[in-house]
């Protein structure tokens, strides 16, 4: 078990190493000019700017050893400061949000993970008891509905499911609006008697007592929540239905009955525990979905989170803001990954002998 | 039991050569091989399937009649540009009248709407696109990207799955740690930004979503072939064309590929609809084609404008938004159909 953590652990190192490379890479497609305006405040105006910044960030050494001096920085010729280098911190600076990336990215982070948070729950939750019922119910109606509303789930896509609720839950009835708070409450939040413990809206709510704060902040993302789960439902409702499946047709499962367990036992206590092992996989897909999804969904509903940062960024071309959020959610994939990996050494004992 | 299945019975069986019995070849397998016939009798046989099918031809009618449905302004103009009656920035209603830049009308037109001038049949966004002919030529610009995507990704798939299986050892180490990382990426913001990267040197079109797409879209089939290949290149067939001396490019291309590929390729096919949804997604955050193009998630994407006022506009999203969930349905009913023939475990 303990080895089997070692070695996940030392190859952690190695994917981040990879990735890192990877998104370099993927800048290197740009020229040193292109590049060097990607440090600039503002558009350059002119050569003798662009020749500063190409020298001080060394845009025009070798490759390996610009890749060095973007992971941990160099000094700067003139100030005798340390600038630039992804490992502290420094992603460059944003062209959309007129900040620093790191910052922009920070400032934005709370809005996403209260998205998240209260996303992930349902997901889990509800994917998995789609699943299930699903495969107890086994070539029945309810089944044949769980199964085309798996397909229709996966040929609808995010985008074009957002906007439709909106029509149908803002523009046509009002019901729950876009954004993040209403303006009273955003007036609520930023009043000096509310304090912001966390910085999740909803949280913060509840902790200084102010319900209807409370109430709002989930009325604003209730859309973007089922925005954001109706995909990951139709993925688990599949995974977790082939798995239950496969575990009732198990040697074991016809043992249990044939002893006179209960059904009720059977699917509970026999079924239900083994078939979820691999279900425990899609966890991290889940994150990834999430990651994936917020860039959409926080368009769609004007949601003021990371996603829609980057989709801004990325249609104004500021490549650096979309970069540091790759490596950002890279970093958190792989960790995602790690943990599940863990986890399911954990669940299976027989993944730790392999 | 059905007819074809008392056909299938009532086949003539025939003696191999080591004795046993098997059942004579039916057309279908003669022409096709055994593989390919048990995909088609499966797809046919099964009513989500079917109605999959039936989607995805309709569509590619679609696109092959996009002229004669959708007719350009004239021979001259690009027919990927959705024309523009005016430039006013109020999106008009299903039935408005067509009145500048009207394109020929075609010989359906009349029998078909009862009107004897276009009318824009979908309405427009703001800018005056007209939906209707976006959708039309939206049609070929979705199959041209998922077939292109799916090809070029299940073509570097094959070149780096092969390697990784066949030679194996530290060659597949080092290509399968090399696939981990690129799947690292959540797909969507990798195609993102590397779009975002491309733009400025392709300009806007579809090349900067389709390059992205392939560059991260590759890794599964890798995965699935090297599988297959682990797995038929210990038969002995593989093992006397080694004895005799065969290369390594002969065994792998003539003896073991061949014999592999029949999932990766499957799975490569299904993926043309997740393809052209996420290249509407890009469309549709504006990495895409340039306005008026003739993309799907390019018209939808004017809807953005209006996520307050989106019950007088719904024309903007529903039509496309329509057209899109059909493609995607038609491909992933098929996929379902598949895996049932496929992972035989999954019937009923």
């Amino acid at each position: 078990m303990t080895a089997y953590i070692l070695r996940r652990l030392v190859q952690l190192p190695i994917t981040v190493f990879g990735v890192t490379i990877l998104i370099f890479l993927m800048l290197q497609v740009l020229s040193p000019a292109e590049r060097a305006a990607l440090y600039i405040k503002d558009i350059p105006k002119n050569e003798a700017q662009i020749d500063r910044v190409i020298k001080r960030y060394g845009l025009d050494k070798p490759i390996y050893v610009q890749y060095v001096n973007w992971l941990v920085g160099t000094v700067d010729q003139d100030t005798g400061d340390r600038v630039g280098g992804v490992l502290r911190a420094d992603l460059g600076y944003s062209r959309t949000g007129r900040e620093p990336v790191i910052d922009l990215l920070l400032r934005r982070l709370p809005a996403t993970a209260e998205l998240a948070i209260w996303s992930f729950v349902p997901i889990l939750g509800i994917g998995i008891w789609l699943g299930i019922i699903a495969a107890i119910n086994h070539n029945k109606l309810i089944d044949q509905i769980a199964r085309v509303f798996s397909i229709v789930g996966y040929s609808f896509p995010t985008f074009v499911f957002g906007l439709l609720v909106l029509m149908l839950f803002y523009a046509k009835t009002g019901w729950f609006p876009p954004g993040r708070l209403s303006d009273w409450a955003v007036q609520v939040v930023s009043a000096p008697g509310f304090t912001q413990y966390t910085n999740l809206n909803s949280f913060d709510a509840l902790l200084n007592g102010r319900f209807d704060v409370f109430l709002d902040a989930l009325r604003h993302m209730f859309l973007p929540i089922i925005t954001l789960s109706y995909l990951s439902w139709a993925l688990l409702l599949r995974v977790t239905r082939s798995s239950m499946l496969e575990t009732l047709g198990q040697d074991y499962i016809r043992t249990a009955r044939a002893k006179g367990v209960a059904e009720k036992k059977v699917v509970n206590e026999h079924a239900r525990p083994n078939a979820l092992i691999p279900v425990a996989t899609i966890g991290g897909l889940t994150v990834v979905g999430l990651l994936n999804g917020v860039v959409i969904t926080e368009t769609v509903f004007n949601y003021p989170g990371l996603g829609s940062a980057v989709a801004a960024a990325a249609v104004s071309l500021d490549v650096l803001t979309v970069l540091g959020f790759v490596l950002f959610n890279a970093t958190l994939l792989i960790s995602a990954n790690l943990i599940v990996d863990v986890m399911y050494a954990f669940l299976d004992p027989r993944v730790r002998l392999r | 039991m059905t007819t074809s299945a008392i056909a299938q019975n009532a086949r003539k069986r025939i003696k191999t050569d080591d004795g046993f019995f098997l059942p004579e070849p039916s057309r279908l397998e003669k022409m096709l091989g055994p593989e390919w016939a048990r995909v088609i009798r499966g797809l046919l046989t099964n009513p989500l399937s079917v109605t999959g099918l039936v989607v995805v031809i309709l569509f590619i009618t679609v696109a092959a009649a996009a002229p004669v449905l959708a007719p350009p302004l004239n021979a001259m103009a690009d027919p990927y540009q959705i024309p523009r009656d005016g430039f006013g920035p109020t999106p008009q209603e299903p039935g408005t009248l067509w009145e500048r830049s009207v394109p020929p009308i075609p010989f359906w037109y009349e029998s078909v709407t009862g009107k004897t001038e276009w009318v824009h049949l979908f309405g427009t966004t703001s800018g005056q696109f007209d939906i209707y002919y976006g959708i039309v030529w939206g049609t070929r610009t979705a199959l041209l990207v998922g077939i292109l995507v799916v090809f070029a990704g299940l073509f570097i798939g094959l070149i780096v799955g092969s390697i990784s299986g066949y030679y194996g050892g530290v060659v597949d180490d080092i290509l399968m740690r090399i696939t981990e990382i690129f799947m690292a990426f959540p797909f969507l913001l990798a195609a993102l930004t590397l779009s975002a990267i491309l733009v400025p040197l392709f300009g806007r079109g579809i090349w900067p979503s389709v390059i992205a797409l392939v560059s991260f879209g590759w890794m599964g089939y890798a995965r699935v072939i090297r599988g297959d290949i682990l797995a038929t290149k210990e038969r002995d067939y593989v093992l006397s064309a080694r004895t005799v001396g065969a290369r390594d490019g002969t065994i792998l291309l003539r003896h073991i590929l061949p014999n592999a590929i029949f999932t990766t390729m499957v799975l490569a096919s299904l993926d043309v609809g997740a393809i052209v949804l996420t290249f509407a997604a890009l469309s549709f955050l504006g990495v895409g084609t340039d306005i008026g193009y003739a993309d799907w998630g390019q018209v939808i994407s004017f809807a953005r404008s209006y996520i307050l006022s989106l019950d007088t506009y719904w024309y903007i999203i529903v039509y496309p938004g329509a057209a899109l969930i059909l493609f995607g349905l038609g491909w992933n009913l098929i996929g379902d159909g598949l895996r049932d023939v496929l992972d035989p475990r999954m019937k009923k």
